[in-house]
């Protein structure tokens, strides 16, 4: 299959214009090793949910924060935004922030936070 | 492979113009990549509404047929994992298309779509469980929001199924465009959304207690 040493050679130089800074394209090797830390990391959260008693109002931060920590990473690094165009990025954190705003709409609309 | 260095100045036309040409556009950018990247950004509203309206109801259900009573964690565990280790095949194939390696990219294209189909087989699974326990689509407001949002995600599993191998036949019978590596790159970004909305819905619709 695929080989590290095949890996290691970047690709291609592009103009910055082009959208892409293949400088910064992982090794396949590098791809392994987040993916593998992705699956601790869930692993880690379904081990908290079995033991949530013992983390106490810690519990639902953790867990929030293993989420947003496995989140990123896949949006960083497996798909590129972070060495991609901020153009790509702005299109899609306009529609995260976007649905994240209805989520807070829809709990008003709901007197969510009423006492 | 030789390092090859292309500027907006002589970057070459047609046919035979390499991997990652630069795009002719108003922005510069790929106008493919680009509309993916806007298509990716009004998806998160939609399944924004979907995990909003499960948050607001996940309550609504009575008093034997709640999230407590009829997830199974362990399973649903294992098939995160195997969604989270498609987008790794996923990824794979990216990495292989840069180097032009076909074969490497055709091998973990169908990888990724074999661990995308065993995930829906999992929530095929998982709903007639759930079905024959008795949570039906209309059983409650629990169950509904449940059943939408996940088949919903479930669905479009399912749609990247077939586009992964849609390029796999493409890639085979010689069809696949100059820049393979874009499409492949562009339908990578499609199938990593999937995923981090499954990372979402993992964590608020199964780990965290009603």
């Amino acid at each position: 299959m695929t080989t590290d040493a095949q890996s290691e050679h970047p690709a291609h130089e592009v103009h910055p214009q082009g959208g892409h800074d293949d400088q910064h394209h992982w090794t396949d090797m590098q791809y392994i090793q987040l993916a593998l830390a992705l699956a601790v990391i869930t692993a880690l959260e379904v081990a908290l949910s079995y033991t949530k008693d013992d983390f106490g109002s810690f519990f639902l931060p953790l867990l929030l924060i293993m989420m947003a920590v496995k989140f990123f990473a896949v949006v960083f690094y497996f798909m590129h935004l972070k060495f991609d165009n901020r153009l790509f990025g702005m299109l899609f954190y306009t529609g995260l922030f976007l649905a994240i705003g209805v989520y807070c709409a829809a709990l008003l609309t709901f007197h969510f936070f009423s006492p | 492979m030789a390092d090859v260095t292309i500027h907006a100045a002589d970057a070459p036309a047609g046919d035979d113009a390499p991997d990652h040409a630069v795009h002719h556009t108003t922005t510069g950018l790929s106008n493919n990549k680009l509309a993916m990247w806007l298509f990716l950004g009004s998806e998160c509203l939609l399944f924004g509404g979907l995990i909003s309206t499960y948050m607001l109801y996940r309550g609504r259900h009575s008093e034997n047929l709640g999230p407590d009573q009829v997830w199974d964690i362990p399973f649903t565990s294992v098939s995160s994992f195997i969604l989270l280790m498609s987008s790794l095949t996923m990824v794979l194939a990216v990495s292989a298309a840069r180097r032009r390696d076909d074969r490497n990219t055709t091998v973990w294209l169908c990888v990724t779509a074999l661990l995308g189909a065993c995930f829906v087989a999992g929530q095929v699974y998982e709903f007639t469980t759930f079905y024959r326990e008795g949570l039906g689509f209309t059983t409650s407001l629990f169950s509904s929001s449940f059943y939408t949002l996940t088949g919903f995600h479930g669905v479009h599993v399912s749609v990247g199924i077939v586009i992964l191998l849609s390029v796999v036949g493409m890639i085979v019978r010689g069809r696949a465009p100059s820049d393979k590596a874009e499409l492949i790159e562009i339908v990578g970004l499609y199938w990593h959304f999937v995923d981090i909305v499954w990372i979402l819905i993992f964590t608020l619709v199964y780990l965290i207690p009603a």
